[in-house]
């Protein structure tokens, strides 16, 4: 056994795998197509059930790209579909001959949005339906599934809040990220909101008015943190041929990745960088496009520190320069260098089930169609990126990243 | 008030009862690989670095320095500061820093175990050296 064990951990340093040329050969780059979206305009629902949200947001995104519920011949659904795959399936009559219920959090959709490419790729399925909705403002969620750390860690009280505050802290330690900075960020994302009628926060804030907000688990603000609200959304992957039968403008997967963190044992903790730093570089390599080549980010923004850590994980400014990267307006469209979350984001619009992963696709792909509010449009936006984590970014974690192309 | 709050109760189980009953004689209980050396927390049976399963149980110092923290402001239970904390042994272990001023808590900070009643066996926090 122990010279099993040692000569996997060896082989493993041997066998690069993300070289592996067999795996370069396969590659899920323009396999599949984003044919339909769409996103539940509700931010409050208690008038509404569960599953109803997850079948209005189904038809609206098989509305939007031309196709009847009969056509779904795959669906992925996460944690927040209620009872799982079984009852969402039954209770919107699907006949699907692909199933995925990936649960990876927030992130789960972004993750479902590549393992959509592959099922169609693999010609498994090849209209395949991805849906999210639930109800965290009007009612309680349940707690989260813990694994074999329970025990050890329960008692302690991580929430997001204070687990990415540890994030915080220890980023701001190790490379003077400042509150004002981090506070740039909710100021770009408020500068998007105010064109999005569905928002729940639409006022134009300052960094002054982010500092001066109630402290909720230091170094984070109030305004440094995302919404609570009910709603949804969701997405139709399909083939090549069936989007180019479609009518709306061609939306594809050119590259994505996925990949988790955790304390793993206690070694090295570093709590400054996120699974993005390989998720990321694995989307990329796909693509064979850089970040630089990026005309607009959708990045997951459940915490303002969210979106520093992952975009120098992902490769758009060096590790520990994300503070000056965010700062003076550079993630404002029409501002800035990078446009980001154009819809107001999770730190503005909404943050349906505390998932903000659907959303993060759904504004990426509404700026490649040119469907983005005029005042917020990217012009000639052809190459976008949707990243998000799922988790909790200071304890165990998911990241998913995917790199879209208009055609 | 930290005295005040009551804590869950380990479960347990055949894997991590050992680290539980000596939490009981005040003693916190790390895993060692002794294919790889490397300790880790918290405990396993089988080495999640090199996937030996040749690990076993050594007693931590219970002495280290906080790595990061975050203080929670409110909460149903009052505020409180979660922690990671680096032993002196390697591993970093999730805690709450406790029976300190909350507000004056930081980074690099020398702290040690200071163990908290339960229903069945005490749980492992952190307050200043």
């Amino acid at each position: 056994m122990l010279s099993l064990a040692k000569a996997a951990a060896k082989g493993h340093k041997k066998l690069n795998w993300t070289k592996h040329k067999s795996e370069r050969r396969l590659s899920i780059k323009g396999k599949a197509y984003i044919a339909g979206i769409y996103e539940h305009p509700t931010r409050h629902a208690p008038d509404k059930s569960i599953a109803q949200l997850h079948a209005e947001v189904a038809k609206g995104a098989l509305e939007d790209a031309g196709l009847s519920h009969k056509d779904v011949d795959g669906y992925f659904c996460a944690g927040d579909a209620q009872g799982g795959l079984w009852p969402m399936v039954d209770y919107l009559g699907l006949k699907p001959r692909h199933v995925d219920s990936t649960e990876t959090g927030g992130c789960s959709y972004i993750i479902h949005l590549g393992h959509a490419a592959q099922a169609i790729a693999a010609g498994k399925c090849s209209i395949a339906l991805v849906t999210l909705a639930g109800k965290p403002r009007t009612g309680v969620m349940p707690p989260r599934l813990q694994g074999a750390e329970a025990d050890f860690e329960t008692a302690f009280g991580a929430t997001t809040h204070n687990a990415y505050g540890m994030c915080a802290m220890r980023h701001m330690h190790d490379y003077g990220t400042t509150s004002e900075q981090l506070a740039w960020i909710k100021v770009a994302a408020s500068h998007h909101a105010q064109y999005n009628p569905h928002a729940m926060l639409k006022d134009v804030v300052t960094v002054e008015d982010v500092l001066n907000s109630p402290m909720i688990s230091d170094p984070l603000h109030r305004m440094d943190c995302c919404v609570v609200s009910d709603g949804g959304g969701a997405m139709i992957v399909t083939t090549p041929e069936i989007a180019k039968s479609l009518k709306k403008p061609l939306v594809r997967l050119i590259g994505h990745g996925e990949a988790m963190k955790g304390p793993r044992g206690g070694k090295d903790l570093d709590l400054t960088y996120s699974a993005g730093v390989w998720s990321g570089p694995r989307a990329f390599e796909e693509a064979g496009v850089t970040p630089q080549d990026m005309k607009y980010a959708s990045i997951y923004d459940s915490f303002t520190i969210t979106v520093l850590m992952q975009l120098e994980d992902l490769g758009f400014c060096k590790k520990g320069d994300g503070g000056k990267f965010v700062a003076d307006g550079n993630l404002i469209s029409g501002v800035g260098k990078l446009p980001f979350n154009t819809d107001g984001g999770g730190l503005c619009s909404n943050h349906p089930v505390n998932r903000g992963g659907m959303t993060k696709i759904l504004e990426a792909v509404r700026q490649l169609r040119g469907e983005a509010h005029p005042k917020v449009q990217v012009p000639n936006c052809d190459l976008a990126i949707a990243h998000g984590t799922g988790g909790l970014l200071g304890v165990r974690h998911a990241a998913s990243t995917a790199i879209l192309e208009r055609v | 008030m930290t005295e005040a709050k009551k804590y869950p109760t380990p479960v347990g189980n055949p894997e991590s009862q050992p680290f539980w009953d000596a939490a009981k004689d005040g003693k916190f209980m790390i895993k060692r690989c002794t294919t790889c050396g490397e300790a880790h927390f918290f405990p396993r049976a089988i080495c999640p670095f090199c996937f030996s399963d040749k690990t076993e149980w050594e007693q931590s110092s219970g002495e280290g320095e906080i790595y990061t923290y975050s203080h929670m402001r409110k909460s149903a239970t009052g505020p409180y500061v979660i922690a990671y904390v680096t032993l002196k042994e390697g591993p970093s272990v999730q805690t709450n820093i406790v029976d300190c001023d909350l507000t004056t808590v930081k980074i690099g900070q020398k702290v040690k175990v200071v163990w908290k009643q339960t229903d069945g066996a005490p749980l492992p926090f952190f307050t200043p050296a």
